[in-house]
């Protein structure tokens, strides 16, 4: 297809990630799990709003709208793949990914928006669902959560269907 | 489970476990973008079926995980913390994120390492995020007393549902992922 790959392994890669929940299970007793922070850190959003509001929210009073370990996950998260990036000579720095371009041209702000619409959908489904690809996906599938399995099935289904209208029609 | 008394380590917002989170982020996120699922051609690829990318780094997270923590369990090292199922909500909620997905391009994890790798969509994406989370708060209350409890079978694993002793399904199922990465490295190299 002429775009780029992976630098490492798939395989590898699994297996290193597969090691780094047996660490946090054993360190941090908490599987890894990112859908929750987006949500503790619009909660803070909407502290500054209002906070008597947002903490009047169900969700809220079970997942308190600060900073702890899950957030601190996340912020790695962003570091670490800039370090991956940066030393392995891969940063993108693009508004609009290649395949995007090819397909619905170099306009920013309809890909934005696409991005946008996409991740209020994503964040909604994964509070529904109970998590994401990673705390489903790998953390709860490799403890034999039902759910997991079958959230993993519905993650799928839902993004092969929507990729075949996008890029096969 | 008998050895669920194992003592907690720290609160989530104690400083050493502030730091841990940040470290174990670190190594995701170097991990994530090395396995090249931080970019939207890959993600996009698994999803139009002609790049097996992101569920060859999952089966292999799984696989590990799997025998590693259920390992680190039997000893008394680790508690589990197997997720609530909720058939309604699980597969409503499945469904939408997926359709998301496949909009964004990025889920959750692989977003944050999108942008730090330099993919600047994944900011819209991640606002995005924040804003269908804020959405979900609204209407949290709402679905609590009405989705969530249809189907709702607490923390149910697999081999419950067969009747089976984890370690006699782990024995089957262990085997059964291996192969069936084998099988997919001959189909989808």
């Amino acid at each position: 297809m002429g775009y780029e790959g992976a630098a490492w392994s798939p395989y590898l890669v699994g297996a290193l990630i597969g090691v780094l929940s047996m660490a946090t299970f054993y360190f941090s007793d908490k599987p890894l799990g990112i859908s929750t922070s987006y949500a503790r850190l619009a909660g803070m959003v909407g502290n500054l709003f209002s906070k008597s509001h947002t903490e009047s929210l169900k969700f809220y009073q079970d997942s308190k709208p600060k900073i702890e370990w899950g957030v601190m996950l996340l912020f790695g998260v962003i570091i670490g793949a800039f370090i991956a990036a940066y030393t392995g000579d891969e940063m993108t720095g693009a508004w609009v990914p290649l395949l995007w371009q090819d397909r619905f041209g170099t306009d920013v702000t309809m890909r934005l928006g696409v991005a946008f619409l996409g991740g209020a959908i994503m964040a909604y489904g994964a509070r529904l669902a109970g998590g994401c690809t990673s705390g489903h996906g790998i953390s709860g599938a490799l403890q034999l959560s039902v759910s997991s399995w079958i959230v993993l099935a519905c993650f799928f289904a839902g993004s092969v269907l929507t990729a075949m209208l996008l890029y096969r029609l | 489970m008998s050895n669920d008394e194992k003592e907690a380590p720290g609160k989530p917002d104690s400083l050493p476990q502030l730091v841990l989170g940040f470290a174990f982020g670190l190594v995701f996120g170097f991990l994530l973008q090395k396995g090249g699922v931080a970019k939207y051609e890959v993600l996009l690829g698994q999803f139009l079926l002609t790049d097996f990318t992101v569920i060859k780094v999952m089966l292999s997270a799984i696989v590990v995980g799997m025998v590693g923590i259920f390992s680190m369990h039997a000893l008394g090292l680790v508690r589990l913390h197997v997720k609530q199922t909720r058939y309604a909500a699980n597969i409503t909620g499945g469904l939408l994120f997926g359709v998301g997905l496949g909009l964004l391009g990025y889920c959750p994890g692989t977003g944050a390492a999108a942008l730090g790798q330099g993919n600047y969509d994944a900011i819209a994406g991640i606002a995005g995020l924040m804003a269908g989370s804020y959405v979900y708060a609204e209407t949290s209350d709402y679905l609590s007393a009405t989705i969530q409890r249809v189907g709702d079978r607490g923390r149910i694993m697999l081999p419950d549902l067969l009747g089976m002793r984890v370690t006699v399904f782990l024995v089957i199922l262990v085997p059964l992922l291996i192969a069936s990465l084998f099988v997919l490295q001959r189909l989808m190299p």
